[in-house]
C-alpha cells in the first residue's frame, strides 16, 4: 500500500516535472535568435519569400509563441511529438532510432564506472595509505578534472594515429550492412570501447573516491569491529558487512547523476560521432528544430525520472531498514 | 548515345573488365587522362560529408547536402562537361526555339525508373512544374508556364519570356526527373514521405538506406539507361559533422572521397599525403564567393567614398596567399572567374591605405584625437572560420590603420547569424554566397532592388540602382551568349564601382580522394553530378 502511494506520488511529481521541462525549454528555444525556416533557407542556399511564408504557416510559426506552446502541449498530452521541421519525419521515429545507441553507451559507461569505481574504492580503503590508494587518488583527480570532450579528443588522437587498434568514429564500420549477427555485435562492441571508457572515466573517478571515503567511514563503525571480533574472515567483513553499507551513498549519487551522464553523452557522442540522442539534440539546437529538441528533452526527463525511481527502489534492496 | 553492339555485348557480365576505348567509342567518357587504364568494376565508394541533407529529393530541396546524393538517385534531362557544354542524359537532343520561349527535349526511349517503369515526357512535365512550385530557387523555372507532351518522349517547355538559362537549369543538381506515378499523389512534395526512404529515381544508383544525419547507402541500378554504367557497386555517404574526423577516416582509408574541403590547414595536410589526390576542379558550377557585404542603409556606409576607402584598405592577395595558404584565388566581381559570363574589366581596389585615408578625409570623416574616425561592426558566418572569421579579424586590423574601429560580432550558430542578416542588422558582413551556375539563379538576387527582402542571401545590402535592375532583367532574356555577356559586363563594372559588396576570394573548395579513386568528378558540378563513371583501382 505504502509502495503504491510512493509510486503514485512519484508519478504525479514526474508528470509535473515533465510539464515544467516542456514549458521552460519551449520558451528557451524560442528565445534563441533565428528560426527553423531560416535554417532551412540556409541549407537550401537561399529561398524565395513566398516559400518562406508558406513554410512558416505550415509549421505554425506565424502564430504567437503562447499559442504555439498551447498547441504543442495539447499534442504532447496525446503522446504526439509532432514532425521534425528539418527532416519532415516523425520526432518519435527520429528519437526511437537513436535511443538504442545512447542507452547502450550510457548503460555500459555507468556499469563500468560503478563496478570499477567501487572495486577501486574498496581496494583503496583496505589500505588507505598504501601505494594503490595513492595511485587511485591521483588518477581519480585527473579523471575528475579533465573535461569529457578533451578526454575524448585525446583518445581519438591516441587511437587514430599513434595506436590504431580501435575504431574512433561511429557505431559500426562504414561499409557494414548492419544486420544483427555475431559479426555485427562484435563490430558494435569494438566501436563501443572508446566512447564508453571516455564517458566512464569521469564518473569512475567520482565513484572510486566516494566508495573509498564511504568505505573508510563504515570500516570505522562499531559493527565492523564486532564482526571482526566474532572472527569473521576479512573478506566477509569487507564485502558483506562493510561494502553493502558503504554502497548507499554511491548508489544515491549514481541515481542523481544519471541526468549528468546523459548530458556527458552529448559530448562523447559528438566527439566519437556516436549516432545517439545527444548528437540529435545538439544538431537540432543548431537547426532550431523545435519539435525534435523538445522531444529529446521530454524523453530524457522521463528517463531521469524513471532512474530516480529505480534508485529509490534500489535503496530498499541494499538497506532493508529503508522502508519508503 | 547507344553503345556499339560489340562493346555492349562484352560488358554483359558485371565483373568483366571493359576497356576505356569502348567508353570512348560511346562518346560519353570525357576524361582523356585515364584513357590508357583498364576500368575495374565493382567496389564501394565511401564519401565523407559534413553536410546533413534534410532529405534526398533535389526537385524540392536545393543546397549541396541534398544535391550530392540526389544526383546519384535521379537523372536529369541534361548533364554538363567540364567546359559548361550541355551533354545528353535523359534527353537525346534538345532545342531552344529561336524566340527563346520554348524548349524542346527529346527523351531517350530506354530509360527506366528504379521500380522498372519507363521515364516519359509526362514525368518531365510533372517534375518541371513541381520544381517551379516547390524549389527554393524560383527564378529557375519561373518563366515556364506549362509543359506540352505531344508524345511520350517529347516534352516542350513553354515560357512567358525568353529564358536562355533554362538549358543550365536542366542540370542534374537542378532538375531531377521524378516519377509522376510515385510523387503525383496529392501529397505536398516538400514533405513527401518518399523524399527519403522509398525514393524512386532513374539515376545510376538506387536508394538502399537513408539514416538522417548518419548515412546514405546507394546501390548500383542494374537497369540504368547508360549501358555498362555505373562502374561502382555502391556509394555510401558517411555524414560526420566534424571535418577532422573525416580527415582521419580518409587517412586511414575508411573513406575514399571527401568533397568541399576548404580549410587551408586541412588542404595542406591532404596535399602532403602521398595517398591522397586533391583537385580544385568541379566547383565552377556553384561558383562560391567569399565576400564582404556593406549595408548601404547604414551611415556612413551609404557614402560611396567610405565604401571605396574600406575596399582600398583590404589586401585580397594577403588574404588568399597568407591567410588561405595560397589555396584560394582572388575574386574581383559578382560572377566567379570560372563562369563564362565573367569579365576582367571591373573596378579594382588595390591596397592603398593613404588613398583610403584621403577618401575618408574628403568625405568629412576626420580622425579624432585618438585617431578614430568612426565605429562599425562586422559579422561573419559561423562554422566557416577559415573563410569568414579569419577575414573578419583581418578586416578589423586593416581598418584600424585608417581610423575605423571595428567590433567583430560573433554569432552562436547559423540561425543566429541568419537572423541578423535577414533583419539587415549589420554594418559590414562577411558572407559566403554561391553563383549557382547561371547569373539569374545566384547572382541577380544580391543586386536587384526588387529583392531587398528580410531574408538571408537576398539584397540585404539595400543596394538599389535602376540601371542595374534593367541590365540584370534584360540580360536574363537575351539568347545570344555574346550579347548576354556584354550586358553582364556592364553590370559587373557598375557594381564593382558602387561597392555594395567587396568581393574577396573564390572559396577554395577541393575534392580530396584516395589515389585509387579514378575519374574523380571534375565537371562543372563536380560532386553534385552523377558518379556513374567513377571507379576504384585495385
Amino acid at each position: 500500500m505504502k509502495f503504491a502511494r510512493l509510486l503514485l506520488s512519484r508519478l504525479v511529481q514526474g508528470a509535473l516535472l515533465v510539464l515544467a521541462v516542456v514549458v521552460l525549454n519551449f520558451v528557451l528555444v524560442h528565445a534563441a535568435p533565428g528560426d527553423p525556416v531560416e535554417t532551412i533557407a540556409g541549407a537550401s542556399g537561399g529561398m524565395s519569400p513566398e516559400l518562406m511564408t508558406q513554410l512558416r504557416s505550415q509549421y505554425g510559426l506565424d502564430k504567437p509563441v503562447a499559442v504555439q506552446l498551447g498547441v504543442y502541449l495539447g499534442k504532447i498530452v496525446r503522446g504526439d511529438f509532432g514532425y521534425s521541421y528539418f527532416f519532415n519525419l516523425p520526432v518519435t521515429q527520429l528519437i526511437l532510432d537513436r535511443v538504442p545507441a545512447t542507452l547502450l553507451l550510457v548503460l555500459c559507461a555507468v556499469i563500468l564506472a560503478f563496478a570499477l569505481g567501487t572495486t577501486l574504492g574498496v581496494l583503496a580503503a583496505k589500505n588507505p595509505n598504501g601505494p594503490l590508494s595513492q595511485l587511485i587518488t591521483v588518477l581519480s583527480l585527473v579523471g575528475f578534472a579533465a573535461p569529457v570532450f578533451w578526454m575524448g579528443i585525446m583518445m581519438v588522437i591516441l587511437f587514430a594515429s599513434v595506436w590504431p587498434i580501435l575504431p574512433v568514429s561511429g557505431m559500426r564500420s562504414i561499409t557494414s550492412s548492419g544486420d544483427s549477427g555475431w559479426r555485427d555485435m562484435l563490430d558494435v562492441a569494438q566501436h563501443l570501447v572508446l566512447p564508453t571508457v571516455t564517458l566512464a572515466l569521469v564518473y569512475l573517478a567520482q565513484y572510486s573516491r566516494l566508495a573509498r571515503s564511504s568505505m573508510l567511514d563504515v570500516l570505522g563503525a562499531d559493527f565492523i569491529r564486532t564482526a571482526r571480533a566474532k572472527g569473521l574472515p576479512e573478506r566477509v567483513v569487507l564485502y558483506k558487512h562493510a561494502l553493502r553499507n558503504a554502497l548507499l551513498p554511491v548508489v544515491t549519487v549514481l541515481g542523481l547523476q544519471f541526468g549528468n551522464v546523459l548530458a556527458g553523452a552529448i559530448l562523447v557522442e559528438t566527439v566519437f560521432n556516436w549516432p545517439g540522442l545527444g548528437r540529435l539534440a545538439f544538431e537540432s539546437v543548431l537547426r532550431r528544430d523545435y519539435p525534435t529538441i523538445l522531444g529529446v528533452l521530454v524523453f530524457a526527463s522521463i528517463v531521469v525520472i524513471v532512474m530516480n525511481l529505480v534508485t529509490d527502489l534500489a535503496y530498499r534492496l541494499i538497506d532493508p531498514r529503508i522502508k519508503v | 548515345m547507344l553503345m556499339p553492339a560489340s562493346s555492349a555485348a562484352s560488358i554483359t557480365r558485371r565483373d568483366a573488365l571493359i576497356t576505356t576505348s569502348a567508353a570512348l567509342a560511346a562518346g560519353i567518357f570525357p576524361f582523356g587522362a585515364a584513357a590508357a587504364e583498364e576500368i575495374r568494376r565493382g567496389g564501394i565508394l565511401v564519401v565523407g560529408s559534413t553536410q546533413t541533407p534534410r532529405h534526398l529529393n533535389g526537385a524540392v530541396q536545393s543546397g549541396i547536402a541534398t544535391a550530392m546524393p540526389s544526383t546519384q538517385l535521379f537523372a536529369s534531362p541534361l548533364r554538363f562537361d567540364d567546359k559548361w557544354n550541355p551533354q545528353p542524359y535523359l534527353a537525346e537532343s534538345w532545342k531552344l526555339a529561336d524566340d527563346g520561349k520554348s524548349f524542346t527535349l527529346i527523351l531517350r526511349k530506354d530509360a527506366l525508373f528504379h521500380d522498372g517503369k519507363p521515364v516519359t515526357s509526362a514525368d518531365v512535365a510533372f517534375s518541371v512544374m513541381a520544381i517551379k512550385a516547390n524549389h527554393p530557387f524560383q527564378t529557375m523555372m519561373g518563366p515556364v508556364e506549362k509543359v506540352d507532351t505531344p508524345d511520350a518522349h517529347t516534352a516542350i517547355l513553354r515560357m512567358s519570356v525568353p529564358h536562355p538559362a533554362i538549358v543550365l537549369c536542366m542540370s542534374p543538381a537542378l532538375c531531377p526527373i521524378l516519377p509522376k506515378h510515385v510523387y503525383d499523389d496529392g501529397k505536398d512534395l516538400k514533405t513527401h514521405p518518399k523524399n527519403g526512404e522509398g525514393l524512386i529515381g532513374s539515376g545510376p544508383f538506387r536508394l538502399v538506406e537513408f539514416k538522417p544525419s548518419q548515412r546514405i547507402v546507394m546501390e548500383r541500378f542494374d537497369k540504368f539507361f547508360l549501358p555498362g554504367k555505373p562502374y561502382l557497386d555502391k556509394i555510401i555517404v558517411n555524414i560526420v559533422p566534424d571535418a577532422s574526423s573525416l580527415m582521419l577516416g580518409l587517412e586511414r582509408g575508411d573513406i575514399q572521397m571527401m568533397p568541399f574541403v576548404s580549410v587551408p590547414t586541412d588542404l595542406k595536410r591532404l596535399a602532403a599525403d602521398s595517398k591522397v589526390a586533391l583537385t580544385p576542379r568541379g566547383y565552377e558550377g556553384i561558383g562560391p564567393i567569399n565576400w564582404l557585404a556593406l549595408n548601404l542603409a547604414k551611415k556612413p556606409l551609404s557614402d560611396l567614398a567610405v565604401r571605396k576607402a574600406i575596399a582600398s584598405s583590404i589586401d585580397k592577395n594577403f588574404i588568399t596567399k597568407v591567410l588561405m595558404g595560397g589555396f584560394a584565388v582572388v575574386d574581383d566581381g559578382p560572377i566567379v572567374p570560372s563562369s563564362p559570363f565573367a569579365v576582367t574589366d571591373v573596378v579594382r581596389y588595390p591596397l592603398d591605405l593613404k588613398k583610403a585615408a584621403e577618401l575618408l578625409d574628403g568625405a568629412g570623416y576626420k580622425a579624432g584625437a585618438n585617431g578614430e574616425r568612426f565605429k562599425l561592426t562586422i559579422d561573419y558566418l559561423p562554422g566557416a572560420d577559415d573563410q569568414q572569421k579569419t577575414v573578419a579579424e583581418y578586416v578589423r586590423a586593416q581598418l584600424k590603420k585608417v581610423g575605423i574601429t571595428i567590433e567583430v560580432r560573433a554569432s552562436a550558430d547559423f540561425p543566429a547569424w541568419a537572423k541578423r542578416m535577414a533583419t539587415h542588422d549589420f554594418d559590414l558582413g562577411m558572407d559566403l554566397v554561391f553563383n549557382w551556375g547561371d547569373p539569374v539563379i545566384g547572382v541577380a538576387r544580391t543586386y536587384l532592388s526588387t529583392n531587398i527582402k528580410p531574408i538571408v542571401w537576398t539584397n540585404t545590402q539595400s543596394y538599389s540602382n535602376p540601371k542595374v535592375d534593367a541590365l540584370l532583367n534584360t540580360a536574363g532574356t537575351i539568347l545570344d551568349p555574346t550579347k548576354r555577356k556584354a550586358y553582364y559586363a556592364t553590370f559587373e563594372k557598375i557594381v564593382t564601382d558602387e561597392l555594395p559588396i567587396d568581393f574577396i576570394n573564390v572559396v577554395p573548395y577541393h575534392t580530396a580522394t584516395l589515389k585509387r579513386v579514378a575519374n574523380v568528378p571534375t565537371t562543372i558540378w563536380g560532386p553534385m553530378s552523377p558518379m556513374d563513371e567513377v571507379w576504384l583501382r585495385s
